[in-house]
């Protein structure tokens, strides 16, 4: 099978698309760029929802506690050892965000590993049961962050190393999306690794066609979905804690705020597909930039109007999987 | 010969569905069993209820005489039994090397096994950096019989592996199995009855959730009257 070029190719076609309508090329690569590490985020936090999707056919409403636990996690470590950051050394700003991160990761991932334990386990194979109970769920948890962190705004500090600018002819370009583009490019070098390159995930693409037959071939399923879904939280806990850092605050809410994004990227690139999220994941980001440029009030909306195009053209998303 | 698999009152409910009612047959060592009857009659619901994916609600399934029909899916299939479904169930978006890879549990495919595979089914060489999903129907049946026996098995479930073939697959697939019964114990269920025919030893007969006829392949095959009245076919229309 070769590899569909045509869905990638969309992403530039549209960047060249926005050119004119912007007008002035400063602001078409600050935009660009802006869109670009915005998907990356987005995609940080889709990834995991739609392995868990194209795998156990699970809808889980929840995702966006993942994204909030995660950055009330980092945000709970940078506001601690903000006084490191001071410095405006990189070894400081460093030692700050790594364990800050590595919060957000685990925190996520355990939160993951007790909604799959406890919630979702009991409603395999009932929609309906699964998007009360996760919806429930996300609720729930969110009132907890309340009770945990309270119900305010909590501003973040930004390390110094990733904040500013680089001045790029008359372009001003900022250092955090550069990073949040190159951290979104790890993951989706790391995660297309594991899935191309491991036995691991070979068994989650397998699992994603036909979890029936991947159990007659005398693999456990189960284990391997609660190893998806730890994992797919941990990267929704990255995923938040740099929409967090991006930003710069955290609120109960922003992982349901965030969560409608994250659904119309799953769709868009095809359930189950990584490769579908990544690409979606980015002409998301860059039409909410150019579009948030050009037509504020059209920012949402022209996402939506890029999912129904893109449902119109490939009905089952950029990248379908073929489900057995 | 010792049976290998044996059914004994097996019951299969699908939702509100009876589907089967009272299932009881054997499977001998090395030996190949067809599983005949008309469309509906529970004949891949018994396979399914062997393999775990769908639960007995009574009855045992016994196999080298331990019970097994408690047993989760991939505990059954690491008892030796691989199962070929009626849709192949092949990885479309894997290669035909990762299937093969996949299926070998213990890691790379043995190599004497994958020499038997592309002596049996010269296409999975040709083949085997391509995608499944590229593969023809024929190939992709292949593949999929390929992929249960990669590692050995005692035990073969396959469900109608001549489902819309060109004659000329079928022929080869007549060669192929005719080899895997060799050293291997298989339960086919089968439409083509010259398939049938050609390679059964023995016959198991479902109508209606139930084994309504067992007996030798070549009795059945020998008989028109019993096969009018069991199948609803003549030999002749199936020549």
């Amino acid at each position: 099978m070769k590899t569909d070029w045509i869905p990638l190719a969309v992403i530039p076609l549209l960047a060249l698309a926005a050119l004119p309508l912007v007008g002035s090329v400063p602001t078409w690569v600050t935009l660009t760029v802006a869109g670009l590490a915005m998907g990356m985020m987005i995609f940080m936090m889709a990834s995991g929802l739609t392995l868990v999707f194209g795998l156990m056919d699970v809808m889980n409403f929840a995702h966006g506690i993942f994204i909030s636990v995660g950055a009330y996690g980092a945000a709970t470590v940078l506001t601690r050892m903000g006084a490191q950051m001071q410095g405006g050394t990189l070894a400081g700003d460093l030692s700050v965000m790594l364990p800050a991160v590595a919060a957000a990761i685990a925190l996520a991932a355990v939160m993951g590993w007790f909604f799959e334990r406890v919630l979702i386990r009991p409603v395999y194979g009932d929609h309906l049961k699964q998007i009360l109970i996760t919806m429930g769920g996300l609720i729930v948890f969110e009132q907890l962050i309340h009770v945990v962190w309270g119900a305010d705004m909590i501003p973040l500090p930004r390390p110094g190393a990733i904040t500013g600018s680089f001045i790029l002819g008359d372009a001003a370009i900022e250092r955090y999306r550069v990073a949040a583009v190159v951290v979104g490019l790890v993951v989706f070098a790391a995660l297309w690794i594991i899935l191309n390159r491991t036995r691991i995930g070979l068994l989650v693409r397998a699992g994603v066609e036909n979890p029936e037959m991947v159990e007659s071939l005398g693999y456990r399923i189960r284990r391997l979905f609660v190893g998806v879904f730890v994992a797919g939280s941990g990267l929704a806990g990255l995923g938040g804690a740099m929409w967090a850092m991006y930003q710069e605050q955290v609120t109960p809410a922003m992982g349901m705020q965030v969560l409608v994004v994250v659904f119309i990227v799953v769709i868009i690139g095809g359930l189950g597909s990584v490769g579908g999220c990544f690409v979606g994941a980015l002409l998301v980001g860059l039409m909410a930039n150019y579009t948030g440029f050009l037509a504020p009030k059209l920012a949402l909306g022209s996402n939506i109007l890029l999912m129904v195009l893109v449902l119109l053209w490939r009905p089952r998303g950029l990248y379908p999987v073929g489900k057995a | 010969m010792p049976d290998l698999l044996r059914l004994e009152g097996v019951n299969t409910h699908i939702g509100q569905y009876h589907i089967l009612q009272g299932v009881d047959f054997v499977v001998p060592e090395k030996q190949l069993v067809m599983l005949l009857g008309r469309n509906g009659a529970g004949k891949t619901t018994c396979l399914r209820t062997i393999m775990g994916l769908w639960r007995a609600s009574a009855g045992k399934v016994l196999y080298q005489d331990r019970e097994i029909q408690g047993l989760q899916t991939p505990d059954i299939s690491r008892l030796g039994i691989a199962y070929v479904p009626e849709n192949m169930g092949i990885f479309a978006g894997l290669t035909v090397r990762e299937n093969l890879v996949l299926a070998a549990r213990g890691g790379d495919p043995d190599d004497t096994r994958l020499e038997r595979i592309f002596r049996l089914f010269p296409a999975m060489q040709k083949f085997w950096h391509s995608h499944a999903g590229n593969l023809s129907g024929g190939q992709k049946q292949m593949l999929a019989i390929s992929r249960a026996i990669v590692e050995p098995r005692r035990l073969l479930l396959i469900d109608e592996p001549t489902k819309g073939l060109a004659p000329a697959i079928i022929g080869a697939m007549i060669e192929a199995f005719g080899e895997l019964k060799r050293d291997t114990t298989l339960l086919v269920v089968e439409q083509n009855f010259h398939f049938a025919r050609s390679l059964g030893d023995a016959v198991a007969v479902m109508d209606s959730g139930r084994i309504v006829h067992t007996g030798a392949m070549a009795a059945l095959a020998a008989d028109g009257r019993l096969q009018q009245r069991l199948l609803g076919l003549s030999l002749e229309s199936h020549q």
